[in-house]
């Protein structure tokens, strides 16, 4: 039998082990996140434990979401996917196995340190110089990993969705060296060597391409391979994809200082990165046609498929991210949506809509394959696709509506031409947004439990029927 | 079959090879990155003290911190501040509070002038932050008392009914270690902040006895108060 083959052909058992390990970070994290969201609406939630207050979760949430989460998916699917579009095993299935490892010791590591406030001090770069030095060796090993494998391949081209995770680990490595660079002063504790405005430009340099390499050039890297094996059509547009993918290599890198509009960052520097953040739609817009049109002729198989659905639901969250991520990075709509929940949305409709739904459709599509056997419930698949799209919607709504209302009551004049509202008024006001947003969370969050005990009951039914398939091995 | 071009020669040559491709991507995601953060190094007026020496505090001639008064000009933390703003970092204040006024009519009258880049230049890393949780904190500095803050930390909603401020009951209760005080002045000094060893020897005195609390006000108090800055001036375009 054909099928049989492709398990012994390949080395997927580290694969199976980081699809699992994204689940679970994936209930863990979003956990968090519904968690320190109730904090802001009822901060009786912080329950006066330094452990628990919430200045220190937050980094635990954005690093369980981000590097958890989102880093175990993208390895579990680079490593698949480099083996599959390269028809050879991994150059070395010892160091993917120190990769796994070492990530999720760097997790656990994460986990301790954040709630002790044990952080460098510096957005989604919390970890201190020790963990610093451990993800730059392990991020370096699945790095060699990949182009090794790639180097030994039988293909005569590199597959597209290959272009994107080279970049990705390129740049992640340039990005998680210069900005963790710092002079260590004790086990835990170090001091940037950089401050002021080169510090910021620096830390948002990073910032800006955890998002747009990271989470968006890896995750399209995903896109190119589960999309079109998923809906079983060929890529819509070979041109697109050449030019879409080295636009946004070259022009993501830039965007960074969009984020310090208007601060004590010099203007040439912002007006800059908003120009090509304007322009940056092209491309990312690019990737997304490129993906749904994917589809094209083919509409029908969403009636059917629920997996589909997740990564057709996710481009269309990555379509309207990326719409509203240039129009926040202009100066003047930067004015009002900077420092407010308006940024919050937008994050969380590109983490929950784009890089959650791809995700998640990877896995699916992933885990009837690595085990052999069908998805334990179809349906399951459906509710959790339901319960992700819903929670999503009220969530950035909330945001949306806590955001521009920040905006607009912190400049508000009344007509004696003083300040209209106190900011603890402006505070008080979110209140019933801050509940929303926990509710949407807590919506989205269940449909990752769904998930979770889909893929148990999988991995299970698998393991009750393991004779046939190593019975036609043997023969 | 496999021999066929099906785009630029470039392309082909980037698809067939791994490591002409590597190389490519390395020299063009590095151009942005260099573009934007490199001329910050040597352009003049990023900084607003190459224009305005007397924003920055000029210590004559055998001076220590002890020596400067607010106004004088933005100079180092003492060993105090300095314990406060890691405290301020250990519990993610900046997740919450920015620490950058921006050039906005309502800003200047909510919070004061807008923020200049010489007055981070001895924070490593920046403050400036994203979020605006709470208000933001780059001129908090002497607005309130020591006592309103002390009550406002331990239990915010006792001054402040309408915050979502976590309370911080446990900075009372931890003192402060002149060592690992000491220690990190002599780190901040690696990193290129000008203290002088005599600022470094007066510290134990300073912060002997002292808690978080302590610490953590004395932060507070300082934030924004370094620098006697002109409403007429320009300071950046």
């Amino acid at each position: 039998m054909e099928a049989t083959d492709v398990t012994q052909k390949y080395d997927f058992n580290v694969v199976r082990w980081f699809s699992v390990a994204t689940v679970v970070y994936l209930v863990f994290g979003t956990f968090v996140g519904v968690f320190i969201a109730a904090q802001l609406a009822w901060p009786v939630f912080n329950f006066d434990s330094p452990y628990l207050s919430f200045g220190r979760l937050r980094p635990l949430h954005t690093n369980a979401v981000i590097f958890a989460f989102g880093g175990c998916v993208l390895m579990a699917s680079a490593f698949y996917s480099v083996q599959r579009t390269c028809g050879v095993k991994l150059w070395s299935n010892k160091m993917a196995w120190f990769t796994f490892w070492g990530w999720n010791l760097i997790i656990v590591l994460a986990v301790i340190t954040l709630p002790l406030g044990l952080t460098q001090g510096k957005e989604y770069a919390e970890l201190e110089w020790p963990i610093d030095i451990l993800i730059a060796v392990v991020w370096v090993s699945f790095t060699i990993n990949f182009i090794m494998t790639i180097a030994t391949r039988k293909s005569s081209h590199i597959y597209v969705s290959n272009w994107f995770f080279l970049g990705m680990m390129v740049m992640i490595t340039y990005l998680h060296v210069v900005n963790s660079l710092a002079i260590p002063v004790e086990m835990f504790k170090s001091y940037s060597i950089f401050s002021s405005v080169q510090d910021a430009m620096i830390q948002w340099w990073w910032g800006h391409n955890a998002v747009g390499f990271y989470l968006t050039a890896g995750f399209l890297g995903i896109m190119y391979y589960f999309v079109p094996k998923q809906a079983d059509r060929p890529i819509f547009s070979y041109r697109l994809s050449v030019l879409h993918f080295w636009c946004l290599m070259f022009g993501y890198v830039w965007l960074g200082a969009h984020h310090l509009h208007y601060t004590a960052l010099p203007d040439w520097t912002g007006s800059l990165a908003a120009a090509i953040s304007l322009a940056m739609i092209v491309p990312s817009w690019g990737g997304a046609v490129n993906g749904m049109m994917t589809l094209s002729g083919a509409w029908d198989k969403l009636r059917t498929d629920y997996v589909l659905r997740f990564l057709i639901m996710s481009l269309a969250f990555y379509a309207m991210s990326t719409f509203e991520g240039p129009v926040m990075s202009l100066k003047v709509v930067n004015a009002l949506s900077h420092y407010t929940d308006w940024t919050i949305g937008h994050v969380h409709s590109g983490a929950l809509g784009w890089v959650g739904m791809v995700g998640a459709g990877a896995i699916y599509h992933l885990l009837p394959r690595l085990w052999k056997t069908e998805m334990y419930s179809a349906k399951l698949v459906n509710m959790h696709f339901w319960l992700a799209t819903i929670g999503i919607v009220i969530y950035i709504v909330a945001m949306w509506i806590s955001g521009i209302m920040q905006g607009l009551m912190w400049r508000d004049y009344d007509e004696f031409g003083t300040l209209t509202y106190t900011f603890a008024e402006s505070v008080s006001a979110m209140h019933p947004y801050y509940v929303m947003r926990t509710v949407g969370g807590f919506i989205y969050f269940s449909g990752a439990v769904v998930m979770l005990y889909n893929m148990v009951m999988t991995i299970r039914q698998a393991s009750r029927e393991p004779q046939m398939h190593t019975a036609t091995a043997q023969a | 079959m496999a021999d066929k071009i099906h785009s630029t020669k470039f392309q082909d040559k980037m698809e067939r090879n791994v490591w002409a491709l590597l190389l490519t991507l390395m020299l063009v995601l590095s151009v942005g990155g260099i573009v934007e953060i490199v001329p910050l190094y040597y352009l003049d007026d990023t900084m607003e003290h190459n224009a305005r020496p007397e924003i920055l505090w000029q210590p004559k001639e055998g001076e220590t911190l002890a020596d400067w008064k607010p106004g004088d000009g933005i100079r180092p933390y003492t060993g105090l501040e300095l314990w406060g703003r890691n405290v301020y970092i250990r519990e993610g204040c900046y997740l919450c509070h920015s620490q950058m006024i921006r050039p906005f009519r309502d800003e200047k009258e909510r919070y004061g002038h807008y923020s200049l880049a010489s007055e981070s230049i001895y924070d490593h890393p920046f403050q400036w932050g994203s979020k605006r949780t709470g208000p933001d904190l780059a001129r908090v500095g002497g607005k309130y008392s020591d006592e309103w803050h002390i009550k406002h930390l331990i239990a915010p909603r006792s001054v402040v009914p309408e915050s979502i401020m976590p309370n911080y009951p446990w900075f009372t209760e931890n003192m402060l270690d002149v060592a690992r005080v000491t220690a990190h002045l002599k780190g901040m000094q690696t990193v290129g902040v000008p203290y002088t060893d005599e600022d470094i020897a007066i510290t134990a005195a300073a912060v002997e006895g002292k808690t978080e609390m302590d610490a953590m006000v004395a932060y507070l108090q300082v934030l924004g108060t370094m620098a006697k800055l002109d409403h007429g001036v320009v300071y950046r375009e």
